[in-house]
């Protein structure tokens, strides 16, 4: 199935409504009370239209003892892996070997934000969704944890949620009974920092193997680079247009 | 009539409810900002609903400026605990806890969502149950402005 993709702003949609701030200046939500705060409030705000997010992983560059990454994903979003088959993952690093030469590779994996999603295809809800630019999220509002999801995935970037969760980062819900994986930092993105945990880790590592950016943007170094330089997708067979591509494996 | 009255307190009592001792209503903590401007008797009827309609505006189109916000809510209504950490959901007294209890109406919210500010974002100055007579009073002057 294609997951077709609106341009935001070929109708009026929801959001197009409540940034218009004259068109709904006031609101009334009940009988003799008006809420004026919606109105232009949210301008400049929610994802940004035409964008596909995506990662750049450079495996020459991602020394095997390394995993600034998953520790840095760890603490940003509170799950912690203790090395139970139950404990979340939602990035690891994996060990590439090419059977005959020998040669071995080591880079992180984590949700690829497919394009054509096989997780949104089998999904019974609707909880597992592509947001318009790119990032595929579960929405635990409407997850039944059915992990139907982390059969259909397949790159095993999706982890069932076992145990009860307290004192969650407020930036990054989460819960049991719920099916989660990487969600690309997109608190992290909807605010303008135009980066992840991960990528930041690694850069201040010095090993630069991580680059984010939008793909759709010609300008965007992650555009160039991926224009300029071979890269390719894991699992490419599957035809399912990733938004996280590696180099040199 | 009177045995309504003694069922009432007594099942208040049962779910830890903490009921002012002249009043059968719970002891709403005092929150820490300004009121809001809609009234509380607006948000105390359509929380659930604008907390709806706002989930789905975040999650879905990443619009993070909304008038519900759980993250939101329990800062403001965070409420000093005797470790002077703001209390979980764990506790009868927590702010959404203290009127969820009452109307026997379960959250599910904090399944996911924290239910305090995360540590390092604690207030500095964080009120104390509404206990005591002089926060209940400035509680509702402030309210009745
Ligand atoms: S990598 Fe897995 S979880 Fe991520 S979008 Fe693709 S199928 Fe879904
Ligand atoms: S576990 Fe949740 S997100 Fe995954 S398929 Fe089931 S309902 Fe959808």
């Amino acid at each position: 199935m294609i997951i077709p993709t609106k341009e935001k702003g070929a109708d009026i949609s929801r959001r197009d409504l409540l940034k218009s701030g004259g068109a709904m200046a006031t609101v009334t939500l009940a009988s003799g009370v008006t809420l004026m705060s919606f109105g232009g409030k949210a301008a400049a705000d929610g994802l940004k239209p035409g964008a596909r997010w995506g990662l750049l992983i450079d495996a020459g560059k991602c020394p095997e003892d390394c995993s600034a990454c998953v520790s840095a994903c760890s603490k940003e979003h509170g799950w912690e892996d203790n090395g139970l088959d139950t404990d979340p993952q939602w990035i690891r690093k994996v060990t590439l070997r090419e059977k005959e030469t020998g040669r071995e590779n080591s880079l992180p994996v984590m949700c690829q934000h497919c394009d054509e999603p096989p997780c949104v295809d089998v999904c019974p809800t609707g909880a597992s969704f592509k947001r318009e630019d790119g990032i595929v999220l579960v929405n635990r509002h409407t997850c039944i944890g059915c992990r139907y999801c982390m059969m259909a995935c397949p790159f095993k970037a999706r982890s069932f949620v076992h145990e009860p969760v307290t004192d969650q980062r407020t930036d990054s819900p989460r819960g049991n009974g719920t099916v989660e994986g990487c969600n690309m930092c997109v608190h992290k993105i909807d605010r303008g920092d135009g980066t992840t945990a991960c990528v930041e880790a690694c850069q201040a590592t010095g090993n630069n193997a991580m680059m984010f950016g939008d793909l759709n943007d010609p300008e965007s170094d992650i555009a160039i680079a991926v224009s300029t330089y071979a890269s390719v997708e894991l699992r490419a067979d599957l035809g399912l247009n990733l938004g996280v591509r590696y180099q040199n494996i | 009539m009177k045995t309504l009255l003694v069922s009432v307190l007594m099942m208040a009592a049962l779910m830890g409810a903490p009921v002012l001792a002249e009043g059968l209503l719970p002891n709403i903590p005092a929150a820490l900002g300004e009121p809001h401007p809609e009234g509380n008797e607006f948000w105390r009827v359509n929380h659930p609903a604008i907390l709806s309609h706002d989930r789905d505006l975040t999650v879905l189109d990443g619009i993070r400026d909304i008038d519900g916000s759980i993250k939101t809510c329990v800062a403001c209504h965070a409420v000093e605990g005797p470790d002077a950490a703001p209390l979980t959901v764990a506790s009868p007294e927590h702010a959404c806890r203290t009127c969820h209890d009452y109307t026997a109406v379960k959250i599910d919210c904090f399944q996911c969502h924290n239910s305090r500010p995360e540590a390092g974002d604690w207030p500095a100055v964080l009120p104390s149950l509404g206990g005591t007579p002089e926060s209940l009073h400035a509680y509702l002057e402030r309210i009745s402005q």
